[in-house]
Parts: structure tokens; C-alpha cells; sequence
């Protein structure tokens, strides 16, 4: 009888098979859908939340200034608040006549701040020459020098015409540009933030399936199991690039009819370069999370156990994303250097420094380190599924003198 | 005077425990000294196993006995805690998985695959080319009167059906070894008939098969070897004749006269049955017996040699616990 297969499949063939049903199946899935919606979710609660605080802010108080003098005084103020207000950009606060008073009349200002029933939030009272100004410490100290300046011009103290001052733009500044690239590494840190969060239950679930359906004994029967988590986690990786694909195109199109580009920094390291660092690094996040996620979820039977891993794999991640987010602000420090060797962290940080360093070397050696990181997760938790769930035993790996330790990845 | 002693030649104990008749030919399957423990409890105890190259080997042994999990080791999906094990001249079985065969005992299919692909699927897994497998896949099918469900997904499939696509899914890279765990159990007798026809099939084209059962009769139908296990031990290995022969035959004699000098050729264990005197064949053999009792004129009416079946010899090396076990588990399944 001849044999039609030519001989065992190599780790990464395996891996492929295993890879090329998962992107298939997922890829005619209903979940596919809600995978490929899923950056539009942030987005809208993003967009409502805006919508929200607005409507907030538009009706919330805007504080006033109370004057309380006597009736040329406060003349005098007003004719002042109107000609330099204009110049002091918001420095100057909204003046509000409380009460013009008779020559020898009291004014208790503190009482009529209590009784006030609308936006008052301190009130300037005496006159011009001594003006008194009531109210909270947190109101009345950034008020003091537009009330003093006005006060000045009210007693014709300041001149009636100002000198037009030239503006000269420059198109950037060392300090703009270091900000400008803060926000382009904040920004590239969430947006694999975000995409890893959405992969991050899709890969926890990925071996339900198989266990479910008993599957799992004819994959571990034909290929090792490391071949088995490699090829869900390309899988995976293929749907999300597919996704990000999709994403990158619409936004594409969306700036081409638009007809300019979103003003985003420029990286330091250019955005070709960038942008190619991107998608590596969050191919090397997503498989170094996503080994853990698929041996932590692979201990799971139900989708229910499956939820309920969920929310400390969530916390994990907002762990690593806080830890590279405060790592980017301290470029250089010890705390930076931990997030760029922690291989879940290390992604994500280098991606920041990509934005705020030029230099390309370092990037190369975290891609080395990283890759074997996933080499050695893998392995770890493909070992994991087989003594835990497949209940194989103490033989695995051990070295014994008829045994000899496998080397990672070899053909098993 | 009707005597009928069957193929009957040798007189004497025939067995000893492990009774392999390998010969010449290559070894399937060598095992030595599996052990295997879960949580402390030793599932498989020391397995002994010699699958000579193109036999069908059946695995005997009732629910819990070992079978599943000394399976399991042989083709690598778990590791012996104790032992060697040799798979087609391979320590490793995944290396040589191209030429394995697997069906285990809890059958499964991706749901939403079509029966031709995920015979495809199962053919990838062990080396075959997809396209290769997708065209094999749709001839499996065809030939086994299943063509028309080709290309209907495995969730609209009766049980039955996905059980025979995930059978073809296992013989579809035509491995050199298939290895099926409790394979006629789920089947209806029809289709556990077609089976033993498929296995037989296969053997005759020199595939080794080696199945697990908990049901007497199909082991005694097909196999030439059988190991029977119980409590994780091996206590017998080897040809199924062997193991017949672990029983003396059971003589069944009728006379004439009903008392003479004849009586005392009959052995201590003789006892009556209606017309019939039945006791085990004596170590001396038949002919000293025949002599004897034409010498004492016992007037022999009918005189039979019966071999002892294979139920018999599991009860005499598991032991009565672990027959009961098996009947109880046979009781379960349909007879064809």
C-alpha cells in the first residue's frame, strides 16, 4: 500500500494547517463581524462621552466678577474692563454690577456673595484707588492682577493706546516637538492597546472549541501541541491584520476624499518606519499576550469559565498598558528600561520610544528578544495544556539519558 | 458413535502469559513497562505490548481498565510516566504521524466544516496535501454510498454519518497503523458489520489495526492478537488461540452405560448434565481417554472436544470482577 503523505509535518507546517482552518473558519464567522465593528465601539462611546461633557460644559457655571461701587466707580471699571478685556485674551473675568452704592454707604460683600443666587464667584468692592476683591482663595488669587490692571486703567493710570505687537510663527519649537511626539507615541500606545483588548477574549476562547467538540485528541494524536498554539495564534494574528486592514483602508479612503491627513507629530523615526514598527510590534504583543491568554483560557471547558478568566486577563493588560504608558514619560530611567525588557510591556514601550528616538538598533534587539519570548511562552503553555488538561505526565521534557531534552521547536 | 474433536491437535497447556507470535515480521507497536499515573492513581501499570506489523490487535479490557490511556501513550498524545514505546520503529510517535491512523473514542468534527474537508482536514493533520485530501475526501465518500453528503456541513449530518466521515477522515493519507479506541461503540449493528468488513479490509492490504473493545465478540471475530487488560495490567498478551488455550477443552461425553470401569478414566472435575458427562480435556490428551473408555465399555454415544471461548479465557486471566465489568459494558452496546 503506498502512502500518499510524504513524511511528518515540521512544527510550522503543523502550525500552518492548524492556522489556515482558524483564519477560514473565524473569518465566515458571525464573531468576525463584531471583531471587525469592534474599533467603532470605543469610538461611539468615545464620541457620546465628548457629546456629553460638552452639553456639561455649556451649561455649567461660568464664573463672574462682582463689582459693588460706588456709581462713577464703577463707571470708571466698566469703561476699563471694556478697552482692555479685548487684549487679555480670557485673563479678564466677565464683570457683573452688583450694586452702585450712595456716597457713605456700607457693603457688606461677603454676605451678598452668600445670598448670590447665580454665577458670582468673588465681588470687587472699595474703589479704583483701593480695590478690595472677595471670595474663595482659588477665585480671587488669578484675579487679583486683571483687578488691579483694570482698577490702574479705571484711575487713567495706563495709556489709551497700545503699540500693535508683530507676530512671527516658527514651524516648530525642541519643546513642541518632544510634546508633539509624546502624543504620537500616547496615541500609537492605545491604538495597540485597544486592538490587543479585542483579540484578547477571541483568544481566550480559541480552544473551547476543540475541547468541546473532542477535537483536541485528533489534533494531539497527528501534531504537538506547540504546533496546535502556534497555529491558533497565527490564525488570530492573520484576522486582526485582516481587520487592521480593513481599518486602514477605510481610513484611507476617508483622508483621500477628505483630502489632508490628520495633523499627527511625525515620529522620530519617520513614519514609514514607524508605522512598519507598528504593525511588527503589535504582531509581537499580540502573540506574546496571546500565548498566555490561549494557555490561560486552554484550562478553560465552558465560555462561561471562559468570562470568567476575562476580567483578570483585562486588569493584566490595563497593568502592562499603565506601566508602559508612565515608562514612556521617563525616557532613560530604570522604570523604562523594565518595561522595554518585560516581554509583555516591551512592545508596547518600544513602539513610544520609536516615537520619541531616532536610533533603530535598540528596536532590532527588542524584536530578537521578543521573538524569543514567544518561542519560550509558547512552549511553556502548549507544556501547560498537556499536563494539565491533557494530563500527560512527568515524561515531558525532562531529560533522561535514553531522553534526550528537546530543543525549542525542533521537529518534535 | 459420533466423535468430533474439532482441529483439536496438541494436548497439554499450551500458554504461557505473554504468548506473542511475532516471528519474523516487524514490529507495529513495541511497548515495554508503560506506566502512567493521574493524581497519584496508576491508570496503566506496567504494559507490556507486541503488535506484529499488518495484525489486527484488539485491546480487551472492560470501561476503566487502561485501555483509553495506554492508547493514548502509544500514539503520543500523552507521555508514559515508566516505560519505552516504539511506534513503527519510532520512541517518538509523532514522528512518524504520516503513517498513523487515529479514531478516538469520543468522535468530533469541526461542526461547520464540509464532510469532504474535514476528511481533508484529519488528512492535512498527518502530512496529506490538501488538495490531494479534498479529492480522496470526495472519493472516500463516494465509495462509502456517502457522496451526496460531500458537501453538506458536518452539524447537518446524522451522528452516524459524521462518525463514518471522521472514520474516512482516518484512513484517508492510507496510514500503515490505525489505531481505533472503542470504534464500534455508538454504531448500530449495520454499521458496526460494515466495520468489521473495513477493518478486515485493511488487514488484508497489510494495515495493522489495533482497536480497543469492551465487547468479546468483536475481539474473537477479528483479531489475531488480543491483549487483555484490567486494573491497568496486561495480565495476558498474544494470539487469541493462546488464549483459548488458557482453558483446558471442555470434553462433553455420552454413553451407553451409565456405570462400569469406564468411570474412572473420567477426571476429578467430571460432572453430569442431563445425559452428558462434562469435565476438561485431561493433560494426556484425548486418545489415552478414548482408549480407556472403550476399554471399560462406557458405550460412547457422542463424545465432543469444545475449545474454549475467548470469554472464558478472559474470565480465567482478568478474573470473574473484571468479566462482570465487561458485561456490563457489552450489555450497553447493540449486537450485530
Amino acid at each position: 500500500m503506498t502512502t500518499l503523505s510524504k513524511g511528518r509535518l515540521s512544527t510550522l507546517s503543523a502550525a500552518l494547517v492548524i492556522a489556515r482552518r482558524d483564519f477560514v473558519a473565524i473569518l465566515f464567522s458571525r464573531s468576525f463581524i463584531f471583531f471587525l465593528l469592534g474599533p467603532l465601539f470605543p469610538v461611539i462611546v468615545a464620541l457620546m462621552a465628548g457629546g456629553v461633557g460638552q452639553k456639561v460644559q455649556q451649561s455649567a457655571a461660568v464664573p463672574e466678577l462682582g463689582i459693588a461701587m460706588q456709581s462713577a466707580d464703577v463707571d470708571a471699571m466698566l469703561a476699563a474692563h471694556k478697552a482692555l478685556a479685548p487684549r487679555m485674551g480670557g485673563a479678564a473675568p466677565d464683570l457683573v454690577v452688583v450694586e452702585r452704592l450712595r456716597p457713605g454707604e456700607s457693603f457688606d460683600p461677603a454676605r451678598a456673595l452668600a445670598a448670590d443666587r447665580g454665577n458670582l464667584a468673588a465681588i470687587v468692592s472699595g474703589s479704583p484707588s483701593a480695590p478690595r476683591l472677595t471670595g474663595t482663595a482659588r477665585d480671587i488669587g488669578p484675579w487679583q492682577g486683571p483687578v488691579s490692571l483694570l482698577a490702574a486703567h479705571a484711575l487713567s493710570r495706563e495709556p489709551d493706546t497700545f503699540p500693535s505687537v508683530t507676530l512671527t510663527n516658527t514651524a516648530t519649537s525642541t519643546v513642541q516637538e518632544r510634546h508633539g511626539q509624546m502624543v504620537t507615541a500616547q496615541l500609537a500606545q492605545t491604538l495597540l492597546f485597544l486592538l490587543t483588548m479585542l483579540l484578547a477574549g477571541m483568544v481566550l476562547s480559541n480552544l473551547v472549541e476543540e475541547k468541546g467538540n473532542k477535537i483536541i485528541e485528533i489534533l494531539a494524536a497527528a501534531i504537538p501541541m506547540d504546533a496546535v498554539f502556534l497555529g491558533k495564534l497565527f490564525a488570530m494574528l492573520a484576522v486582526s491584520l485582516v481587520g487592521i486592514s480593513v481599518w486602514g483602508l477605510t481610513g484611507g479612503t476617508y483622508v483621500l476624499l477628505a483630502g489632508q491627513l490628520p495633523s499627527v507629530p511625525t515620529p522620530a523615526v519617520g513614519w514609514p518606519l514607524f508605522l512598519l514598527l507598528g504593525v511588527v510590534y503589535f504582531s509581537m504583543g499580540y502573540l506574546l499576550l496571546g500565548s498566555v491568554f490561549l494557555a490561560i483560557g486552554s484550562m478553560a471547558s465552558t465560555v462561561r469559565e471562559v468570562q470568567t478568566l476575562s476580567m483578570p486577563v483585562t486588569m493584566m493588560q490595563l497593568m502592562v498598558f499603565f506601566l508602559a504608558s508612565f515608562a514612556m514619560t521617563q525616557p532613560g530611567s530604570p522604570v523604562e528600561l523594565f518595561a522595554r525588557v518585560l516581554p509583555f510591556s516591551s512592545p508596547f514601550a518600544m513602539l513610544a520610544r520609536a516615537a520619541q528616538d531616532g536610533h533603530v538598533l535598540p528596536h532590532l534587539i527588542a524584536l530578537v528578544w521578543q521573538g524569543f519570548c514567544v518561542v519560550v511562552f509558547v512552549r511553556v503553555g502548549a507544556r501547560l495544556f498537556r499536563t494539565r488538561v491533557m494530563k500527560s505526565g512527568a515524561a515531558t521534557g525532562r531529560a533522561t539519558k535514553d531522553k534526550p531534552r528537546r530543543r525549542l521547536f525542533a521537529r518534535a | 458413535m459420533k466423535i468430533d474433536v474439532g482441529d483439536w491437535r496438541v494436548a497439554g497447556n499450551a500458554g504461557g502469559i505473554s504468548a506473542g507470535s511475532s516471528g519474523t515480521r516487524p514490529l507495529a507497536i513495541e511497548a515495554r513497562g508503560l506506566v502512567k499515573r493521574f493524581d497519584g492513581f496508576t491508570a496503566v501499570d506496567g504494559v507490556d505490548l507486541t503488535v506484529p506489523e499488518g495484525e489486527i490487535y484488539g485491546i480487551l479490557g472492560p470501561n476503566g481498565a487502561g485501555k483509553t490511556t495506554t492508547l493514548r501513550m502509544l500514539l503520543g498524545i500523552i507521555d508514559p510516566d515508566e516505560g519505552l514505546r516504539r511506534v513503527l520503529g519510532h520512541e517518538r510517535p509523532h514522528d512518524v504521524a504520516h503513517a498513523i491512523g487515529y479514531l478516538p473514542e469520543e468522535r468530533g468534527l469541526y461542526p461547520a466544516m464540509k464532510a469532504f474537508e474535514a476528511i481533508a482536514f484529519v488528512g492535512a493533520l498527518r502530512g496529506l496535501p490538501l488538495a490531494e485530501g479534498r479529492k480522496r475526501g470526495r472519493a472516500l465518500l463516494e465509495e462509502h454510498g456517502l457522496g451526496y453528503a460531500a458537501d453538506r456541513q458536518i452539524r447537518q449530518l446524522s451522528k452516524g454519518m459524521a462518525q463514518q466521515v471522521q472514520l474516512l477522515g482516518t484512513l484517508v493519507h492510507e496510514p500503515r497503523l490505525v489505531i481505533f479506541d472503542e470504534p464500534f461503540s455508538g454504531l448500530d449493528a449495520l454499521n458496526q458489520g460494515k466495520l468489521e468488513k473495513m477493518i478486515r479490509s485493511m488487514a488484508e492490504r497489510g494495515t495493522t489495526v489495533i482497536f480497543s473493545t469492551h465487547v468479546i465478540a468483536h475481539a474473537e471475530r477479528l483479531c489475531d492478537e488480543v491483549a487483555i487488560i484490567a486494573g491497568g495490567k496486561v495480565p495476558f498478551a498474544g494470539p487469541v488461540d493462546v488464549a483459548r488455550d488458557r482453558i483446558r477443552p471442555q470434553v462433553r461425553l455420552e454413553t451407553r452405560a451409565q456405570d462400569g470401569l469406564w468411570r474412572g478414566a473420567l477426571p476429578a472435575d467430571a460432572r453430569r448434565e442431563g445425559n452428558f458427562w462434562l469435565f476438561s480435556l485431561p493433560e494426556s490428551g484425548v486418545e489415552p481417554l478414548l482408549r480407556a473408555l472403550i476399554e471399560g465399555e462406557a458405550g460412547i454415544l457422542s463424545l465432543s472436544i469444545e475449545r474454549a471461548g475467548l470469554h472464558d479465557a478472559f474470565v480465567a486471566i482478568a478474573g470473574e470482577a473484571a468479566a462482570r465489568a465487561l458485561e456490563e459494558g457489552d450489555a450497553e452496546e447493540p449486537k450485530p
